[in-house]
């Protein structure tokens, strides 16, 4: 490496010592820009993907209330996407190649989105647990070290804590409620909750990009470390429901003052990963569908755009 | 029919058609062109849905039978559904989607023009909260009417098959049945043979600026107003109704 190069490495590592974020304008390490287009527009695509099971159940609300808090829940979802699409641009990629990158499989999306949403409680489940999780990276995302993506952050974090309030309440009312309601709410806890666990990624000690993600600010916490606080956050909300989880090892650890917990299905884990999860498919092909045939309409869109444009040029050129 | 149930009747009416085209545009979210009309489209079911929550919950005060307004949205037959049938018609292609908006916000937003002017307070309340979410889906189907219609040879063929075909459920908006009439005649609704001549020029005139034709066929459709609807309602209904039907008499 040039002494040059290394001098401007040292200074922006420098900068993120200081806590002072880095801006679209200001140097960076090649790999520091890689590294959070890769995670940004990952998290853009999460958001954009978990519309779909979550908007399995729009139609399908069991009372009209429950369907406005939904569909405005799924709706703040597609504005996140926004959001983080608008924080990668800065970072000099297009919304059409991160699209393309997502429609082609090249980039990925929070495995959790593979899962079926197969009852009404699995909204209570989803907005509780990944949510839930999600909150627990994003509020340590909010201090990122890359300026547009914090900020980003910080806009959907407030809503974020909405979602997670509405998932619980759900889970509240169906838990106090009927015995086909209680088991609706058991069964899908049930279900989701190694994948909501699975959600921080790999243990810290098999996780590739965590360290240089660490000394670069733009993680903060690890990934086991934000897996236990959400553990711990959790337990507290399954006991007060009367419901339990699914893991026989799970207890309070009065001398660690944590809640220790059986270990997770890393095969599974990976196996959804590489594209064998139970939706895997059906997530793309829907996404891919709307893209082809909403093709026409964008297209549409430019060409009038254009046409506005032609003619109050034509119409400045009359006036002068 | 009493003055009673007419007003009973005029109000299902309107809460039916906000209920049924809020739950057609619900089922989009996440499967639209682009982001930006995901949130549009979701933006107008909201508050579709948001004012078809108000005028159930009147209309079950006044019907005094202790209906809450999910008993009377997701729990009649078919055939007691008055909304009318232009927002029944499903989501063939976007085309569909913003013609059939449009051609009911135009509607729409004349009545609660008038409405707002009630001599039934709840009514007027209701329209004067609600004019103005729909000013603002006028707006945006209006927009789209035009950009689609004047975008490309493509756009163009498919705004002008949507227009074409939906153009026979337009006159139904229009129509006065014994509710409505009862109802005009107690100063609660407005008249629809003073709205009709205002909502086909609007329709004109946004056609006119979307380079697209008015429809030269006159044959029209009518019966939801009065319970007799289309086969996609049953379907639409089956969706909405799955969960009260399936778990009966439950707080959700
Ligand atoms: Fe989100
Ligand atoms: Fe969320």
């Amino acid at each position: 490496m040039s002494p040059e190069i290394l001098s401007l490495e040292e200074r922006f590592q420098s900068r993120i010592d200081a806590e002072i974020k880095i801006e679209p304008k200001d140097w960076m390490p090649e790999k520091y820009r890689k590294t959070l287009i890769r995670q940004i527009s990952q998290h853009a695509h999460s958001e954009i993907v978990g519309m779909l099971p979550e908007g399995n159940w729009i139609t399908r609300a069991p009372s009209l209330r429950r369907k406005s808090v939904l569909l405005a829940k799924v709706q703040d979802e597609a504005g996140h996407g926004l959001y983080l699409y608008s924080a990668a641009e800065t970072l000099g990629i297009s919304r059409d190649e991160l699209v393309e990158q997502l429609l082609t499989g090249k980039a990925k999306y929070s495995s959790i989105f593979n899962y079926p949403t197969t009852s009404w409680a699995d909204m209570g489940a989803i907005g509780w647990l990944v949510d839930g999780a999600a909150i627990m990276n994003q509020v340590m995302l909010t201090r990122t070290s890359y300026g547009p993506y914090a900020r980003a952050m910080v806009r959907i974090c407030k809503e974020e804590s909405f979602h997670q309030r509405q998932g619980y309440e759900i889970m509240m009312t169906l838990a106090k409620g009927t015995p086909e309601q209680k088991a609706m709410a058991q069964d899908s806890l049930n279900r989701w909750w190694w994948p909501s666990l699975m959600m921080f990624g790999p243990n810290d000690a098999a996780s590739t990009h965590s360290a240089q993600s660490m000394k670069w600010k733009i993680k903060r916490k690890s990934n086991d470390e934000l897996r236990q606080a959400f553990v711990d956050s959790a337990m507290p909300q399954v006991e007060y429901l009367g419901l339990t989880v699914p893991d026989p090892d799970l207890k309070w650890n009065e001398e660690r003052g944590h809640y220790d917990f059986g270990a997770i299905d890393w095969d599974e884990f990976w196996s959804v990963v590489k594209g064998n999860g139970p939706c895997n498919r059906q997530r793309m092909r829907t996404k891919q569908k709307a893209h082809k045939e909403g093709a026409w309409v964008r297209e549409a869109a430019m060409a009038h755009a254009e046409k506005r444009r032609q003619r109050a040029v034509e119409q400045d050129e009359k006036v002068a | 029919m009493t003055k009673q149930e007419a007003l009973f009747i005029y109000t299902l009416q309107l809460a039916d058609n906000c209920l049924i085209l809020g739950q057609r545009l619900s089922e989009l979210c996440g499967h639209g062109p682009e982001l930006e009309t995901d949130i549009g489209i979701s933006n107008i079911a909201l508050d579709l849905i948001g004012q078809c929550r108000s005028l159930y919950q009147y209309a079950a005060e006044i019907e005094g039978k202790g209906q809450t307004e999910d008993q009377l949205a997701m729990l009649r037959e078919g055939s007691a559904y008055r909304n009318v049938l232009l927002v029944e018609y499903p989501n063939e292609d976007f085309a569909y989607t913003m013609v059939r908006q449009f051609f009911f916000d135009v509607h729409h937003y004349l009545v609660l023009d008038q409405l707002k002017k009630s001599t039934d307070e709840r009514l007027a309340a209701i329209a004067a909260k609600s004019i103005k979410e729909v000013t603002y889906h006028l707006r945006y189907s209006s927009e789209w009417m035009i950009r689609l219609g004047d975008g490309t040879t493509e756009s163009h063929e498919r705004m002008q098959n949507a227009v074409d075909e939906l153009w026979l459920y337009t006159d139904e908006l229009c129509t006065m049945n014994e509710a409505d009439q009862l109802m005009i005649e107690a100063g609660v609704a407005p008249n629809q043979a003073e709205i009709k001549p205002l909502y086909y020029a609007k329709i004109e005139e946004i056609l006119e600026k979307a380079t697209l034709a008015k429809p030269s066929h006159s044959w029209q459709q009518y019966g939801g107003k009065e319970g007799r609807h289309t086969e996609y309602l049953s379907h639409l209904l089956t969706d909405l109704q799955y969960m009260q039907r399936t778990y009966p008499n439950m707080e959700w």
